[in-house]
């Protein structure tokens, strides 16, 4: 046990002495949630729409009156020609355009009228939403045509969001955050600080002493866990205080699913630091073992279930994955029973964890 | 003598041993006894074999076959309590540059499981001894490269070992340095220590009591640095002087039998049999601007010669 502490309170002083890892460490997580939880937002505030109305006539200016004041589109200008349409998605002023045809009065009041909706696809992510108010929008306009004839729509669909009402995207992304930072810190860091030990040839040197590989493995780890549940906190706090991402389940279970977590990370930064070479593999090694997947794989940011089969099944592998899903349930639903994503997560950490130990002891001989 | 008779209390003890990586054989059958009070000196170029003796010494590697003992303990079997007892420094210096040399002192210290009071007491000493005092507070990365050799020796010397094993100590250090450094080697086993040293310098091998020879994983000749030089059987001429790239070009041209040639730096040494061959090779030289003498081989001739005489058993003088 003396001897554990005698690496930790060592390992501890490298984590002080190295300021610029340290600010990192820090200042990293608190930055990815303010930069993600304003930035990653699924809403558009600024959505800019051209208008062409061939038809000039009440009835295209009356739906045009309606859209506008819906409050989804913030800015319509219009447009005199089709050419503005292309102009203005070349220059970026415009998003989306909406083309009213000549005659719309007249197929109105046949029934039947047809406008169409133009959208910059170049950014696809913002080019979906935009379609989908557009649309949203549509029917509306549509409901209200129905209701000034007195008639109602045969059937109508209500959406209401449950356990984030607003769908405020920080709800969303905090959790996924804390799962990054937990990587990061935990299976990046500790990766890299086995590697520099080994390059360096001090295990060598410290392996020559009394002390046990797995006594230098626990007491390098542990500041590491420290270092991790710290940023964890305080992401989880500026989650709270900033953005207001709620706590609907328990601390402690929350605490507890984010240690085995932590173990997860740290066997899986073992067995990259035991498989690495140098301290250029292991890096990049660890980036994308680690970061990567969970950046992009894990439902963080992307959802799965728009991925194509054979990536699902490389998400269904990941640890994050299933961590997520544990804390969004935790922390938006106050759910408190995951069976299926424990028994996935237990069974990760303790396959990864028996991997890292052999290939440590392997390549300590 | 040979060096290892009447060693039955040595404090290393090395019998038959033999180690491999996969295709490559780094050691083939190699003895070695070292006893308390001595320094052994491990010489031999790179790739002897001479690193992997001592990590099979200190426990960090198991050998194919053979046994090393460390004060009667066998080190693969109980590296933990051969550990007690040795101090090991390897080639590389391996501490930590952002720690302070007390830093770095107290960490080993702990990690040897040296009890608080004694550690103080301990480090005190060895600061004395090593001068390292007043830089107590400086970190490693930041100490001249003597400075550094001496904290890895302070650390390794920490828990009071009876056992020293240390991997090239001196390489890329500076000369006034590596006699410091010998001065405190000797100082140790004066308290007696066992000391295995190993060294590229075969002026270093001349401050050893005993010395092997070691090349391709085998002991070609061992004894007292004497003894060694001594057991080469033929002449020496040294050659000097400005004109010392035509005095090569002269004799590469115009080989003899049993004549060779070797150049150390500002020097050649032109070894050869008898008195004949002797007047011969001034007759070359002459007018080549050089200075001729005849020399008492060291080791480092008693070396080069074994090393390129056609393979055989152990020469033992």
């Amino acid at each position: 046990m003396n001897r554990i502490l005698a690496v930790a309170g060592k390992e501890f002083l490298h984590i002080l002495r190295d300021r610029r890892s340290l600010a990192v460490a820090l200042l990293m997580p608190l930055t990815m949630v303010l930069l993600y939880g304003a930035v990653i937002d699924m809403e558009l505030r600024d959505l800019r729409v051209g208008v062409l109305d061939l038809d000039g006539g009440d009835r295209s200016r009356e739906l045009l009156r309606a859209m506008t004041s819906s409050g989804f589109i913030v800015e319509a200008e219009r447009l005199d020609g089709r050419d503005a349409i292309e102009a203005g998605f070349r220059q970026g002023r415009l998003q989306a355009a909406l083309v009213v045809p000549r005659g719309y009065g007249e197929d109105l009041a046949r029934g039947g009228a047809r406008v169409q909706i133009l959208v910059d696809g170049a950014d696809a992510s913002t080019a979906a939403t935009v379609a989908n108010y557009l649309q949203a929008v549509v029917a509306l306009v549509n409901r209200g045509l129905l209701r000034d004839a007195g008639l109602a729509a045969p059937f109508d669909a209500r959406t209401r969001v449950w356990f984030n009402p607003e769908l405020v995207s920080a709800r969303f992304v905090v959790p996924g955050l804390v799962a990054l930072v937990l990587m990061m810190i935990c299976a990046l860091l500790t990766s890299i600080a086995i590697t520099r030990e080994k390059e360096a040839g001090t295990l060598e040197q410290i392996l020559t002493t009394p002390v046990t590989p797995a006594q230098v493995i626990v007491g390098k780890v542990l500041p590491y866990v420290a270092l991790g549940a710290l940023d964890c906190a305080m992401v989880l706090l500026a989650g709270k205080w900033v953005f207001g991402v709620p706590m609907a389940g328990s601390w402690w279970l929350l605490a507890a699913y984010c240690l085995l977590f932590i173990v997860i990370a740290l066997a899986l930064g073992l067995l990259i630091s035991a498989r690495s070479p140098s301290l250029r593999v292991a890096m990049m090694a660890a980036l994308m073992v680690t970061m990567l997947p969970t950046m992009i794989l894990s439902g963080f940011v992307f959802p799965i279930a728009s991925m194509p089969g054979p990536l699902q099944v490389v998400c269904r592998l990941l640890p994050a994955t299933h961590f997520l899903v544990v804390l969004r349930g935790i922390m938006l639903k106050g759910q408190s029973w995951f069976p299926l994503q424990t028994a996935a997560l237990v069974v990760m950490a303790a396959v990864l964890l028996t991997l890292a130990i052999r290939s440590f002891r392997l390549r300590l001989e | 003598m040979n060096a290892a008779d009447g060693m039955s209390g040595a404090a290393i003890r090395v019998e038959g041993l033999r180690k491999s990586y996969g295709e490559r054989t780094a050691v083939r059958g190699l003895d070695l006894a070292v006893a308390s009070g001595r320094i052994c000196g491990l010489i031999g170029p790179d790739g002897a074999g001479k690193t992997t003796t001592m990590r099979i010494i200190c426990g960090l590697l198991r050998p194919d076959a053979g046994v090393a003992r460390v004060l009667g303990r066998d080190s693969a079997r109980e590296p933990r309590a051969v550990r007690e007892h040795l101090g090991y420094m390897p080639q590389r210096f391996s501490l930590y540059p952002d720690l302070t040399v007390a830093e770095n002192l107290r960490f080993f210290a702990d990690l040897f499981g040296v009890p608080a009071s004694e550690r103080v007491r301990r480090e005190a000493e060895l600061m004395e001894f090593s001068r390292l005092g007043p830089f107590r507070k400086r970190r490693a990365g930041q100490l001249s490269g003597g400075m550094k050799q001496k904290l890895a020796l302070s650390c390794t010397l920490i828990h009071t070992p009876e056992v020293l094993v240390l991997d090239e100590p001196t390489t890329g250090v500076d000369p006034v340095s590596r006699r410091e450094f010998w001065r405190i080697l000797r100082e140790l086993a004066g308290r007696g220590l066992a000391l295995l040293v190993s060294t590229p310098y075969m002026d270093e091998a001349g401050l050893c009591d005993e010395v092997v020879l070691m090349h391709e994983g085998r002991a070609i000749a061992r004894g007292t640095p004497d003894e060694v030089a001594a057991a080469f059987p033929r002449r020496l001429l040294e050659v000097r002087g400005a004109g010392l790239p035509a005095a090569l070009a002269i004799l590469t041209a115009s080989p003899r039998r049993g004549v060779k040639v070797h150049r150390y730096g500002d020097r050649l040494h032109v070894v050869h049999d008898d008195a004949a061959q002797t007047a011969e090779v001034a007759r070359l030289l002459a007018g080549a601007g050089v200075e001729l003498h005849p020399v008492a081989p060291g080791i480092e001739d008693a070396f080069v010669e074994l090393m390129t005489a056609p393979a055989g058993g152990e020469a033992t003088p």
